[in-house]
């Protein structure tokens, strides 16, 4: 449907200062053509500048950046076939509804007809037929973010970036906007870069998600891979709120090691581990809890309990550690100070380089 | 890791962009063109007449109006062959290909080079034979001669300007943007001839002798001089030296308009008092009235036949006196003419404490008095400071008060121009003067800025606080008050006598009602060829009108466009830039004329005796107005809407046109407004730069004032208040205000500043 095709995104040890900051530093990836894929990574970490070396309204420091097979890194923004969907949206308000989505074409040239045509057949497609006339400050939030996708849109671009385009959003609308938008990408079969800090949101849209930290790259692949085999502790807890408590590796053999937690013994998939002290990442909702004692239970005490409705949380002391604990079973709460014991699921637990 | 098929057919196009890519802009090319076009056809120097007279044109390419390549081969003036050199390297540039990496090369070369060559040889060859000393020393003649600039001269320049820009572009500077690269160099090259030339002309004509010589000694001479420095009115003489006049005179009027402004900026915030739109009209109307407007109604009130005078005389047996001429009329002058910038800035720092800091300290059992001394004025006080230092500044910048009401009491904007255009002509003290006045006003801004600078407005959040602003304590209330009741009164009086001092015969002693002194200025007869403007003010106004009608719109575009290069761009050197924009700000007006006079009378750039250099002298010094609200404005203006417009494919330009300008109409309308009010007001700087052909209406009013014609004078000063209250609604209509819909209707206010 992009009239060029959509176009793959190449960084090549890409880093950006600012004067002293590192805003990106040597950063490597690519976007296939025709996917979605996020930059996830907590306040700071460089995801926004990475989006607008991109878009072009920044220029990296060093390295290069290769759009659709060219290379791009010294192009200006308007030279780039990328458009961008910002978090504020950034509606002209001077200017009605179709005359923002007309904006592209009409400034690159084509008559004002055509242009409007244009205009007019994105603002359907994102579902804001009849709005043409209004200003922006005369529709709802929801209705300036479909807006701001339409007027993207319109050129066709080779590539379409989003930064937080959610987060003005109140949480119902959140999860409808994210379904459209990547019904959308998947429709037009376009190339997408799509920025935000919620790990739920990256996981829920994302072709492949690449984890952010520090102007680096953490880790990136598939939600799948990134909640079943995070490469660090910062992964892991960054992505699935996983406790991360200290363990001992008594033995490895093969890809299997013996694990020593508290008193608890587990044979997990070893990752690489060496024999000796580890950490042990642990899935909050990967913790059992329960009255009866089974072999290999951990005993805990609850020191803290939460009703959130569709479940409890807990947190637990045990092992010598306090533990993070989400509960289904909400009709038998634990109460503070309670003895209890702790089960867990061997698929939610995750041998980590220490 | 890339699968190459679906990006085959991007790649086929980005190979047809990139076809389009390597070519030279076209804006190169034309401007490259242009300057060898001019250097080939047009007349190198200025012309006596206009270009469109015949004169030069019966010896053309050569005589008179001879272009810069004909006179320099054929015409004897050998010193303009070597531009040709610079101009065919730029022609060569253009046979090249975008992505040639001499192609920058080549044009900052030929750009750099062609300007280092006029430079050189504009100053080097002037109207009286070399411009150096060594010159006539080593080659033991006076040295060729040569006229000012001209229009060929001025284009050659300027597409030298745009190569060595455009070249910069190409080599990637401020992202490769061609916009954005010539406009900085333009703004640059503008504010290095009409800001720092002049001031380095006064700096040089100071240090040096009536020859010509360089005389450290005969400044330090001029510069320690009595009359400037020296302290006899302490030990019982008669005067002080103008120095100490000027600052005693802006210490006390700081301390008064301060003192002035808080008590009206309180009034209008803290207490019930009703009439806040009239506090408001009365604080806007100072601004548009010329400024030795006040002295001028001071003199017909108190003077010695004044109103008031007479009335004393008569009902209470004291004697007329001539007190208002001194220290004293200046003084009331100036504190009706600044106060009320001190209330704008007030009332500003009054209105942006919270009230929640207030009320914090009430719940802490404070009384209204003590929450005022520990709370509210602590945090007015970096305002209340900034307040003082702009009556300082303003006070010592003034030139039309002291020069109707000062009598014997001179100040220095008054020396200079008595030393520039009074019996006894010194350039050279002029300089030193100014460079002392100068100095004063540098130092007030420096410290403005470094010491308050950052502690203004500390409390103003973006959040509506809520909670209402304590009502003042009693003994605050009734001290501001008592200042501020006899002082609105004052003014009332004075801006009356201003109305109706143009429709009687003599103010104090006839006040038989008449129309003589607007027949006299403003006479229009009916004769055989159609209307005939027979009245005196006519010539002045329209001089006027046409100046202000084309400096304020030239205002507003460079100071806008320098708002925007400011704020949205990041290059090297920014701060300066920023920098070398304000300066003209600090410069007082007299300084200014100087300054003009002393860079601009000779060659290469020859101007005075013209309307241009009024409109040039307007444009710059008005300018940092300009730049600081569309500073305003645009930080107001989301920058990611620039940005959404780059990414949809507009250029920098484009963007310019269509998204920052809509929305910076309240920035537009306010530079427009207040630099047309400036050229209409303006007395200082200008005084030295009227010419009888060109002749402004503040000049002629002063001309009547010193000739006594006083009803012509007021007359004519009322009618400029009305015309100018014309203009700004005519400049609110076309244009206008912003349309945003509903919600974002009222959001950006920006005051002139
Ligand atoms: N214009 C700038 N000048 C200086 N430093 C900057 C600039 N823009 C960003 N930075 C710095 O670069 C780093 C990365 O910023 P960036 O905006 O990319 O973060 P982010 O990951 O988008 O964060 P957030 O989730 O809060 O939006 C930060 O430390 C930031 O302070
Ligand atoms: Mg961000």
């Amino acid at each position: 449907m992009s009239r060029n095709g959509p176009a793959s995104v190449e960084f090549r040890n890409v880093s950006k200062l600012y004067g002293g900051v590192t805003a990106v530093n040597d950063v490597s990836f690519t976007i296939e053509p025709g996917t979605l894929v996020t930059l996830l990574g907590p306040s700071g970490c460089g995801k926004t500048t990475t989006l607008r070396l991109i878009a072009g309204l920044e220029m990296a420091t060093s390295g290069q950046i290769i759009i659709g097979g060219r290379d791009v890194t010294n192009l200006s923004a308007s030279e780039r076939d990328v458009s961008m969907v910002f978090q504020s949206y950034a509606l002209f308000p001077h200017m009605s509804v179709l005359d923002n989505v007309a904006y592209g074409p009409s400034v690159s040239g084509e008559p004002k007809q055509k242009a409007h045509a244009m205009a007019r057949e994105k603002l359907e497609l994102v579902g804001l037929k009849g709005f043409e006339k209004r200003m922006p400050s005369e529709l709802s939030g929801g209705q300036q973010q479909r807006v701001a996708v339409a007027r993207a849109l319109v050129l066709e671009p080779q590539v379409l970036l989003f930064d937080e385009p959610l987060s003005n959003l109140d949480a119902k609308l959140r999860r409808r906007v994210r379904e459209d938008i990547r019904r959308l990408q998947r429709d037009l079969n376009l190339t997408v870069a799509y920025v935000t800090h919620d790990q739920e949101e990256a996981l829920a849209v994302s072709d492949r998600v690449i984890v952010m930290s520090n102007a680096a790259i953490a880790q990136s692949g598939t939600p799948r891979e990134l909640y079943e085999q995070p490469a660090s502790l910062f992964v892991a807890d960054f992505i699935g709120d996983s406790n991360i408590v200290p363990i001992e590796i008594e033995s490895v053999s093969g890809d299997r090691a013996v694990a020593l937690y508290g008193e608890a013994r587990f044979e997990l998939p070893s990752r690489g581990a060496k024999p000796g002290a580890a950490k042990l990442g642990l899935r909050p909702d990967a913790i059992n809890l329960s009255a009866a004692a089974a072999p290999d239970a951990l005993p805990g005490r609850i020191l803290h309990a939460a009703y959130l409705g569709k479940h409890m949380e807990y947190t637990v002391l045990a092992g010598g550690a306090e533990l993070f604990v989400v509960d289904r079973r909400v009709k038998q709460p634990l109460a503070v100070g309670d003895e209890t014991n702790l089960t867990f699921d061997r698929d939610g637990m995750t041998v980590l380089p220490a | 890791m890339t699968s190459l098929s679906p990006t085959g057919d991007a790649v086929a196009l980005a190979g047809d962009g990139q076809r389009t890519a390597t070519r030279i802009n076209a804006s190169t090319r034309w401007s490259v063109l242009t300057g060898a076009a001019a250097y080939a056809l047009l007349p190198w120097y200025l012309l006596e007449g206009s270009f469109f007279s015949t004169a030069w044109m019966a010896d053309w390419p050569l005589g008179k109006g001879g272009s810069g390549l004909a006179l320099g081969l054929l015409g004897g003036a050998w010193q303009l062959v070597p531009i040709l050199i610079p101009l065919i390297v730029g022609l060569w540039a253009l046979t090249m290909n975008k992505d040639n990496p001499r192609l920058s090369q080549t044009l900052i070369a030929a750009g750099a080079g062609g300007l280092a060559l006029m430079i050189i040889e504009g100053f080097a060859i002037r109207h009286a034979g070399w411009g150096f000393d060594f010159l006539k020393t080593l080659t033991g003649w006076e040295g060729p001669r040569q006229g000012g600039m001209g229009f060929g001269a001025f284009f050659v320049a300027g597409s030298f300007l745009v190569m060595l820009c455009h070249g910069l572009a190409y080599r990637g500077y401020c992202r490769g943007d061609v916009f954005i690269v010539t406009s900085i160099g333009a703004i640059i090259a503008l504010i290095g001839v009409f800001v720092f030339m002049p001031i380095i002309a006064v700096l040089q004509s100071a240090f040096l002798d009536l020859d010509g010589r360089f005389a450290p000694a005969e400044f330090v001479t001029k510069f320690l001089d009595s009359s400037i420095w020296g302290l006899d009115c302490l030990a019982g003489g008669v005067r002080c030296g103008v120095a100490w006049n000027t600052l005693f005179l802006g210490v006390l009027v700081g301390v008064m308009t301060t003192a002035l402004g808080l008590a009206f900026a309180l009034i209008a915030t803290r207490t019930g008092f009703k009439a806040k739109g009239a506090l408001r009209l009365l604080s806007v109307l100072p601004i548009i009235t010329p400024p030795f407007v006040i002295g001028l109604a001071l003199i017909l009130l108190f003077g010695r036949s004044g109103v008031a005078s007479t009335f004393l005389s008569d009902w209470f047996d004291i004697p007329p006196s001539r007190w208002i001429y001194g220290l004293p009329g200046v003084l009331i002058a100036q504190m009706l003419a600044f106060t009320p910038i001190a209330f704008l800035v007030l009332i500003g720092v009054v209105q942006g404490i919270s009230p929640a800091l207030e009320e914090a300290t009430q719940t802490l059992r404070a009384t209204r008095w003590t929450t005022f001394r520990t709370v509210t004025w602590p945090l007015m006080r970096p305002g209340v400071a900034n307040a003082f230092l702009l009556g300082f500044v303003e006070s010592m910048a003034d030139f039309g008060n002291p020069l109707v009401l000062g009598g014997n009491f001179e100040v220095l904007s008054t020396k200079i121009f008595f030393a520039v255009v009074g019996a006894a002509v010194d350039p050279g003290k002029a300089a030193v003067l100014a460079i002392i006045l100068l100095a004063f006003t540098l130092a007030a801004f420096w410290l403005q800025n470094s010491w308050l600078g950052k502690k203004n407005y500390t409390t103003v959040t973006g959040k509506g606080d809520s909670g209402l602003p304590q009502p003042l304590p009693r003994r605050i209330a009734i001290l501001s008050y008592g200042t501020a009741i006899p002082w609105a009164i004052l003014t009332i009086v004075v801006y009356v006598i201003i109305f109706v001092g143009g429709f009687v015969r003599t103010m104090g002693r006839d006040y038989t009602p008449t129309l003589i002194h607007y027949l006299t200025a403003f006479r229009i007869e009916q004769t055989d060829h159609g209307l005939f403007f027979s009245g005196s003010a006519w010539n002045s106004l329209f001089t006027t009108l046409e100046v202000a009608a084309v400096s304020a719109p030239l205002t507003a575009a460079i100071g806008i466009l320098t708002a925007w290069l400011l704020t949205r761009n990041r290059f090297a050197g920014q701060r300066f830039f920023e920098f070398g924009t304000m300066l003209s700000f600090a410069i007082p007006g007299t300084v200014v004329g100087v300054s003009y006079i002393l860079a601009f009378n000779i060659p290469p750039i020859e101007l005075t005796g013209g309307g241009l250099i009024l409109i040039i002298c307007f444009v710059f010094r008005n300018m940092p107005v300009g730049v600081r609200s569309g500073i305003a404005g645009l930080s107001q203006l989301d920058k990611s809407l620039d940005e959404a417009s780059l990414t949809l494919g507009a250029r920098s330009f484009t963007t310019l046109r269509r998204v920052v300008l809509p929305l910076l109409r309240p920035a537009i309308v306010a530079s427009l407004v207040y630099s047309f009010v400036r050229a209409m007001t303006a007395v200082s700087a200008v005084i030295f730069l009227v010419s009888a052909e060109y002749n402004l209406a503040t000049n002629y009013i002063v001309g009547r004032v010193e000739a006594g014609e006083f009803g012509l004078a007021i007359a004519y000063s009322s009618a400029l208040i009305v015309i100018m209250i014309a203009a700004i609604a005519l400049i609110q209509f076309f244009v206008g205000e912003r349309k945003l819909g509903r919600r974002g209707a009222n959001e950006v206010v920006v005051g002139a500043g």
